[in-house]
């Protein structure tokens, strides 16, 4: 079981991390420690939540690029009516949070549904309009840590057990699903759906329903992670979260989730971010100059995609041939 | 269409009235952006504190509903028309506001330029707030009085920038480097970049901190920056043992002052602009000054450079004492 999971995508990955997690603490010592090692899991946990939404609609050949102008606007939202309203019960907040995600993702996912437009022409729109809707509804203006009430910002910073809230909601949710992805129909309808859509159709799977689920699920914990960004950083301002959508979909890519479909698992997806947190968190303090930095954060991506993608080079065998193919091939039959 | 008609009849309708006092009152147009801005609604006020000072100066405060240079085309023709003596402007377009100001500039008004200017052939004055090497030497300034309130004679700090090309922050912190002659008793130490992005700042701050356990202040000329390191300080419960200073608003930032995570920081005072620029205007009107120096009262002179430019002072320091006054204005 252990040898298995040390040669599988994921047991490689983690390895690559840990080496790189160590190796910086050789050089840094403060960087291991427990209460950094927290932080650093904290500091990643919301590319964590996104990412495990983004994988739900990679698996079914779909792509969210409106991920980080949903947590823009519904983190704009949340912020604003806290403002005007600041005794508002916490558990209306991030309630509205989650709906709002919801809804500004099941747009997406009713026109890949429903209208069948390819997700990255629908997400590529929306991205701009809900960026631009948050430009509209704050009318550019900022809110500030002194606007927010004194729950509104504390409620992800409350450490149980010394990891704060926002860390214990990223381990409820990646056990959850865990779960779902491995136990439940409607998880495993993704992976049906992705890898293969027309065997998914004839099985009863309705491939653009489950395509519509994935956009939800991306969204709604867009949705939640705009709340938490915002109250985190304790700023919301237009901007939050720019080019964030990029970071998100190259978690789940060096995390082993293929980009056309069907492969992927929660705990690949969960380690791909994390490798991200821990690079984002390391370069700073081994004091690579700002140029360098980007490039390594590019070289490594690449690295990492390379590395899985050759470790599943000999999954896939032509048995039968394609329509078009074997047609082709009659056709110079009979000649 | 109807609300652009509105305010040019109520322009007018405002010099109408302003006709009737004595001829040899200096009438100065203070044309902003927008009205209902509240940084120009207190560059209004400092215009009117120079006309109580100068005693005969009538300001005429006006300014399209949007932010457009059309609407202020229209401000200009109509200000032309009632023969003001001086047109004091904040630019939404450095071109496009040329050719009608050319015009007022042929018809004996004064012009001059402040906050956003205009191209050199539409103004005789551009008023800017600072200068860069003046805002170097604030943000260096800052640092050492953070230092002296944690009551040390000697420190450390660290800038946390926006993106490693940004030219206007390069250009700063090249400033903030050349005045560090002039307070030997600062060292800086790092300077690292947040992107103009909260959590790659926040992250950047929390690492100077971590890489500098001695670190006193952290100088954070972007308010991103200034934001995400006031909150990591805040969050790693450093609150009085490193503080962070450097250019923000007073609206973005009173939370912080308030909390202790931040002693004071700078930015231009609207106040103090509309001020100056009244007294600009007004001195070129009665013919004082130079071609290199203008007089502009309470806040010194104005040195002019070749290509009519000049800054007003250094950036104002904002701290617990008087920045709720101005969060409600800008």
């Amino acid at each position: 079981m252990l040898k298995r999971f040390i040669y599988s995508r994921e047991g490689i990955l983690s390895l690559i991390v840990l080496a790189m997690f160590f190796s910086v603490g050789a050089i840094s010592p403060d960087f291991i420690s427990l209460t950094n090692s927290i932080g650093i899991f904290n500091d990643t946990a919301i590319l964590i939540m996104l990412a495990l939404g983004q994988m739900l609609v990679i698996l079914t050949r779909c792509i969210d690029l409106s991920v980080a102008a949903n947590v823009a606007f519904t983190g704009m939202l949340v912020a604003m009516v806290n403002q005007a309203f600041p005794d508002i019960s916490m558990a209306f907040l991030i309630l509205l949070s989650l709906l709002v995600g919801a809804f500004l993702g099941a747009i997406n996912g009713l026109f890949v549904w429903l209208l069948k437009v390819p997700s990255i022409v629908i997400t590529l729109g929306t991205m701009s309009i809900y960026r631009g809707a948050t430009f509209l509804l704050s009318d550019g203006a900022w809110v500030n840590s002194h606007q927010m009430s004194k729950s509104f910002i504390g409620l992800p910073r409350f450490e149980i057990l010394s990891i704060p809230v926002l860390g214990w909601t990223a381990i409820f949710l990646i056990v959850l699903a865990f779960w779902t992805m491995k136990f439940s129909v409607w998880g495993r309808n993704f992976y049906a759906a992705g890898g293969n859509p027309m065997a998914a159709f004839y099985s009863g799977v309705n491939v653009g329903k489950v395509q519509f689920y994935g956009f939800l699920v991306s969204g709604t914990l867009a949705g939640l992670c705009g709340y938490f960004w915002v109250s985190r950083f304790a700023v919301a301002y237009v901007d939050v979260a720019n080019g964030f959508e990029l970071q998100v979909i190259a978690a789940c890519v060096i995390g082993g989730v293929s980009i056309i479909g069907g492969l992927g698992s929660v705990i690949g997806c969960v380690i791909g971010a994390l490798f991200i947190g821990v690079v984002n968190n390391a370069l700073p303090i081994i004091g690579v100059s700002p140029f360098w930095q980007m490039a390594i954060s590019g070289t490594v991506i690449i690295i990492a995609v390379i590395a899985n993608a050759s470790s599943n080079k000999d999954k896939a065998r032509i048995i039968l041939r394609k329509p078009d193919q074997a047609s082709r091939f009659l056709s110079t039959q009979s000649h | 269409m109807k609300t652009k008609l509105i305010t040019v009849l109520l322009t007018c309708a405002t010099l109408f009235t302003s006709g009737a006092y004595a001829a040899d009152q200096v009438r100065v147009a203070l044309l902003v952006k927008a009205l209902g801005i509240g940084f120009f609604e207190a560059a209004y006020r400092g215009a009117e504190e120079a006309s109580k000072e100068l005693g005969d100066v009538k300001i005429i405060y006006t300014g399209p509903t949007s932010t457009t240079a059309e609407g202020q085309i229209e401000i200009i023709n109509s200000l032309i028309a009632q023969r003001v003596d001086a047109i004091a402007v904040s630019a939404n377009d450095a071109d496009a506001l040329v050719p009608s100001l050319r015009k007022a500039q042929q018809r004996g008004i004064k012009v001059i330029s402040w906050d956003s200017g205009v191209g050199k052939a539409g103004r005789q004055i551009h008023l800017n707030p600072s200068s860069n090497s003046l805002i170097g030497e604030m943000n260096v300034q800052l640092a050492a009085d953070a230092i002296k309130v944690k009551g040390k004679s000697s420190g450390t700090f660290a800038i946390l920038s926006a993106t490693p090309t940004s030219t206007n922050q390069n250009i700063w912190i090249g400033e903030m480097k050349k005045s560090l002659s002039k307070f030997p008793n600062l060292t800086l130490v790092d300077t690292v970049y947040g992107d103009d992005l909260a959590d790659k700042s926040f992250r950047e701050a929390t690492a100077l901190i971590k890489n500098y356990p001695d670190l006193d202040v952290i100088v954070a000329p972007t308010t991103v920056g200034i934001l995400a390191a006031a909150q990591a300080v805040s969050d790693m419960g450093l609150t009085g043992k490193v503080y962070v200073t450097g250019l923000g608003l007073p609206s973005e930032l009173a939370g912080h002052v308030h909390s202790g995570a931040i002693h004071s920081f700078a930015i231009w005072n609207p106040i103090d602009l509309g001020y100056s620029a009244t007294m600009l205007a007004y001195n070129l009107v009665k013919g004082k000054g130079s071609k290199t120096e203008v007089p502009m009262g309470r806040m010194g002179t104005l040195e002019v450079d070749s290509n009519g430019d000049g800054a007003m002072a250094k950036p104002f320091v904002y701290d617990a004492s008087n920045v709720d006054q101005f969060s409600s204005i800008f």
